[in-house]
């Protein structure tokens, strides 16, 4: 069975948004609150000692968005999405970047120096975070 | 919200009702766009196992995001589902003359993914393939093992363009060098040889642009856009036929802007959410069972050179 859609050149535009509004309507019951992260099994990894702070990576977020260490300390990334992050340094040339992290990885990195250090998952660009050692 | 409800809400704007309920209560068998010659556009809801309804000169296949790698939820087997878009390809009563497969190839750039992807593809009956990386295959070693395998005879990044039956496809990189914060980038570089490529081209000529991140500002705030993909589309508006075909965003959507016209495509491996509908893009995992499929997808493009029609069928892999 074939159905037709036709519309006319005056209304193209507003038609093509409310069509491309309609096949969005179409998956809406799959979509929203559904795709709230479950809980999920903390894996295993090493407890951190007093040079060692954490950054969780959750829900395509940062967190803490800025972490705030004295020199010396071992910043260490845990990626508990589903999908792979990067921990990369901003600034060009990178000072720190890490390899992919999938899903339950980690990465780290000792800072050294004092400095302001914003960095981003290449994955996801939107994904911005900052290590300030002081 | 029902059926009716819907109907009501959208009344008088010309749409064949049947259609549309018949739309509504699938999420895609497939449906047909067709671009006739007299700015018209034309919609077409198909019956499942009939996306060679739209008749053309010739046809083209796009495949995208197979995310060879991927192993969660919602879909433990992505090499299963590549293969069933491809076995999908391979029925069509129209032969695909080419395929294009529009990035996110592999989900970690891994050599191994690499290998399976161009293994299974050689299996496709359509013609070369044409790649563009998406930002999963080129993230751990700025598109090194990429281009490695598919950047021969390509230009900066990975881009380049050919012709094929009178139409020019341009096929363009908006993974490399993303910067924090930003969106696709397609760089000074690129823009610059775009710009070249296109010089001296009549404007009659059909000119498919095929790219991973969509060359429209689908939903910045999760990165779903490329933020100089207007210097790029200022360079196409001259033509009278363009037509645009990303990946990305694992869902279709589609906008028309002059005579560009805009398409994203469905995954073969996994949905993600509309845009602003969770709290981020992550895969979709609560995909009712046996619905998976109903989610991800290809598209075939049939090309009509009488009008420089094209229309593109996006068909679920069920």
């Amino acid at each position: 069975m074939l159905r037709v859609v036709s519309i006319s050149s005056p209304a193209l535009a507003g038609a093509t948004l409310l069509l491309a509004g309609l096949f969005a309507g179409c998956s809406k019951p799959l979509g929203g609150a559904e795709n709230a992260p479950a809980p999920r099994p903390q894996p295993a990894v090493e407890a951190a000692d007093a040079g060692e702070r954490r950054v969780v990576v959750d829900n395509f977020r940062f967190d803490p968005p800025v972490l705030t260490v004295p020199p010396g300390t071992k910043v260490t990334w845990v990626n508990r999405d589903d999908v792979p992050h990067t921990a990369t340094s901003s600034d060009s040339p990178p000072k720190f970047r890490s390899r992919a992290i999938d899903t339950d990885e980690t990465f780290s990195h000792v800072f050294s120096q004092p400095g302001t250090y914003p960095y981003f998952c290449a994955v996801h660009p939107k994904m911005t975070a900052t290590v300030v050692v002081k | 919200m029902s059926d009716e409800t819907k109907k009501q809400r959208n009344g008088g704007d010309g749409i064949d009702r049947r259609g549309f309920l018949q739309c509504m209560a699938w999420v895609g068998t497939a449906v047909v766009w067709r671009m006739g010659s007299g700015g018209v556009l034309t919609s077409s809801v198909l019956g499942a196992g009939k996306p060679e309804e739209a008749a053309g000169d010739f046809c083209f296949a796009q495949i995208s995001d197979s995310h060879i790698g991927f192993t969660k939820e919602p879909n433990k087997d992505v090499t299963a589902t590549l293969q069933v878009a491809i076995d999908r390809l391979n029925r069509l009563k129209t032969r695909p003359e080419l395929v294009l497969h529009t990035g996110d190839l592999t989900h970690l750039s891994r050599p191994a993914e690499f290998d399976t992807v161009d293994q299974m593809m050689r299996g496709a009956k359509g013609g070369p393939t044409f790649y563009v990386p998406g930002e999963h295959d080129v993230f751990t070693d700025d598109g090194r093992a990429y281009l490695d395998r598919y950047g021969k005879g390509t230009k900066g990044g990975g881009w380049y363009s050919f012709d094929h039956r009178g139409v020019h496809f341009v096929g363009l990189v908006n993974v490399m060098n993303l910067k924090a914060g930003g969106l696709g980038v397609l760089g000074g570089e690129q823009l610059r040889w775009l710009e070249d490529d296109l010089k001296g081209r009549g404007s009659s000529t059909p000119i498919v642009v095929f790219a991973h991140v969509p060359l429209w500002a689908v939903y910045p705030k999760w990165g779903w856009g490329t933020e100089d993909a207007a210097q790029a589309v200022s360079l196409l508006k001259r033509f009278g036929c363009v037509s645009v075909l990303n990946g990305h965003i694992h869902q279709v959507m589609q906008k028309v802007e002059g005579n560009v016209t805009f398409h994203t495509a469905r995954s073969t491996a996994f949905p993600q959410p509309e845009p602003g509908t969770a709290d981020s893009p992550g895969p979709l995992k609560s995909v009712p069972a046996g619905k998976l499929k109903s989610l991800l997808g290809l598209a075939q493009v049939n090309y009509r050179e009488n009008g420089g029609s094209l229309a593109v069928v996006d068909s679920t892999l069920e």
